[in-house]
């Protein structure tokens, strides 16, 4: 057995998921007995045969990238439920293995995937799948480029018309429920808890189970953003949402405006006194930067 | 021979690895350490508090970089993604040497996240060194590789792996980090005598050493950094270090974390050993 044929034949075992009671597969996926398949590539010795030294690394594996999904993803857990929340991880890591070289990634593709499996998540898809946007967006946030802090002023010295450029890690996302809210709710349900009894535990567990039930649907648009390395949920105005997505894409300040405002009756000294709000908030929150070189 | 090519002509001392939980002690107190080793994953993103400490660190302290996915030992070829984040990094860190496992963990483009064992066979020690010397090539850095704990031995196996790590190291004309407990581990679970191990290798290739705790289960022991060293693994280092002269030394701890000083007291216990040796010698 060459090293490439190895490396498949072990490869493919250790992804293989576990068993209910968390043990190796007693068969692999072509049918055959484990024992077998352990046997032709490993070594027994004298306490542990081939079959169960695969399978440290078997448990180690699945031990791992559960592990990570369950530290990301707090909120779509409390959603779906943990026994379900588990059984979803593992066929999205059978469907979707990690192909990036840090497990800081492994949760990158799980809103699509999520999104074509909705009996993960049914009858809660819109809220779950919200939770799942919002927590990988605190994931790009948290670790996201930044650029120089670049004021309004700045840029409108160079051009009266400018391009405003937001922050890289700056995201913002259009939800169908107050998941912010619920978000921070779960970890402050959280905190704690590990010193806390089984009767305390069991308070909060059902205190987490009401308020998801307790969630209608309520528009809120939301911009995930960092303030001195600590990630933040910062509630927008429609118009301010809409106009800050125009930016991003690049549009020029007054057409940013434009598409903010197309249909509304502001009056334009109503107008100027919201802007002047906007950027005076936004500069503050390092929110406009200096536009990325052309390298990156 | 302290300092050799292979860890840049620097022997650093006795260092322990960057961890979370300590940042805010490491940044307000500035404790003297000799030098911290990091996880060079953690830090291969583009902003944010992990870089924003790193370069806080980096103000004050001397940082070697040591990585967890490379997988010199995998089939495929290396990932050039990878490999230009963490050419950056180790433009940011000016680290004196870089180091990764001795082993493989992506097949196909798809991650293990785990240190898989190698098969010592003499194919597989050709790849591995080849992989070696283009990362190296890259990098422009000097590269030592880890032996990691292993669980597992193969029937195709052609040789020890004492013997494959001077075979890789050899041909790729590269460093060791010599990881004294993960040789204490592994002599546990494949029944191999550890001193047969540390007086096999090429001493005067070792750039750095490691250190650590494990844990001890009933048939077999785990690799889990989150126990003091004890006194079987200080006997292999005292033993690398006669050998190869003291070297730049590091403790590793990575789970149920205890204070900074808890962790420093346990890696500084090894400047015991190094004086020990000096006398001897």
């Amino acid at each position: 057995m060459n090293l490439v044929e190895l490396q498949h034949r072990m490869f493919e075992t250790i992804l293989q998921p576990l068993t209910a009671g968390e043990q190796m597969q007693a068969c692999s996926r072509d049918g055959r007995p484990m024992h077998e398949v352990a046997a032709e590539f490993i070594k027994p010795n004298d306490r542990l045969s081939s079959f169960e030294r695969l399978e440290i690394y078997n448990r180690q594996y699945w031990f791992r990238v559960l592990g990570a999904l369950d530290e990301d993803f707090p909120g779509l857990r409390t959603i779906i439920g943990q026994r379900r929340f588990e059984a979803m991880c593992k066929a999205y890591l059978a469907d979707r293995p990690s192909e990036s070289f840090t497990l800081r990634n492994l949760g990158a593709r799980l809103e699509p995937w999520l999104r074509s499996h909705p009996e993960w998540t049914q009858p809660r898809t819109a809220l779950a799948l919200d939770m799942v946007r919002l927590e990988w967006a605190e994931i790009e946030v948290f670790d996201g480029a930044a650029e120089p802090v670049l004021t309004p002023q700045d840029a409108l010295a160079s051009d009266p018309d400018p391009q405003f450029n937001l922050q890289p890690y700056l995201q913002l996302l259009r939800l169908r429920y107050p998941v912010d809210d619920l978000l921070i709710a779960i970890r402050q349900d959280g905190s704690g808890s590990a010193m806390a009894s089984n009767a305390v535990s069991e308070r909060h567990k059902r205190t987490r189970v009401r308020k998801v039930a307790r969630q209608k649907p309520q528009s809120v648009f939301l911009a995930v953003h960092r303030i001195d390395d600590s990630v933040y949920f910062k509630r927008l105005e429609p118009e301010a949402f809409k106009f800050l997505n125009a930016l991003r894409e690049g549009k020029d300040l007054s057409s940013a405006v434009g598409c903010a405002f197309a249909g509304s009756s502001v009056s334009e000294s109503e107008l100027l006194s919201i802007l002047q709000d906007w950027f005076k908030n936004w500069s503050t929150l390092g929110w406009f930067c200096e536009p990325r070189p052309a390298n990156q | 021979m302290p300092a050799n090519s292979f860890n840049g002509f620097t022997e650093l001392g006795v260092g322990i690895g960057l961890r979370v939980p300590h940042y805010q002690h490491i940044l307000s107190e500035k404790p003297v350490v000799d030098w911290f080793e990091i996880i060079s994953e953690n830090y291969m993103i583009d902003g944010g508090r992990p870089l924003h400490v790193l370069d806080q660190i980096l103000e004050h302290y001397r940082v070697v970089q040591h990585g967890v996915s490379m997988y010199f030992g995998s089939a495929e070829p290396a990932n050039r993604e990878h490999l230009k984040k963490l050419k950056a990094l180790v433009k940011r860190t000016n680290t004196p040497w870089l180091t990764d496992h001795l082993c493989w963990g992506s097949v196909d483009g798809r991650y293990s996240h785990d240190l898989l064992p190698m098969p010592y066979t003499f194919e597989a020690a050709r790849h591995t060194a080849q992989k070696i010397r283009e990362v190296r090539d890259f990098l422009e850095v000097p590269i030592a590789v880890e032996n990691v704990s292993s669980y597992a031995e193969f029937h195709v196996s052609e040789m020890t792996e004492w013997e494959f790590l001077t075979e890789v190291v050899e041909l790729a004309d590269c460093g060791i980090l010599l990881d004294v407990n993960n040789i204490y581990v592994s002599s546990r679970n494949h029944s191999f005598n550890p001193l047969d191990y540390v007086n096999g290798v090429s001493a005067e290739r070792v750039a750095q050493i490691h250190i650590a705790g494990h844990s001890k289960f009933e048939k077999y022991i785990l690799d889990t950094h989150d126990h003091p060293v004890i006194n079987p693994v200080w006997k292999l280092y005292a033993r690398a270090i006669e050998l190869a002269g003291p070297t730049a030394t590091l403790l590793e701890w990575d789970d149920r974390i205890p204070s900074f000083e808890e962790v420093h007291s346990e890696a500084l216990k090894a400047n015991q050993f190094i004086a020990e040796t000096a006398v001897a010698s």
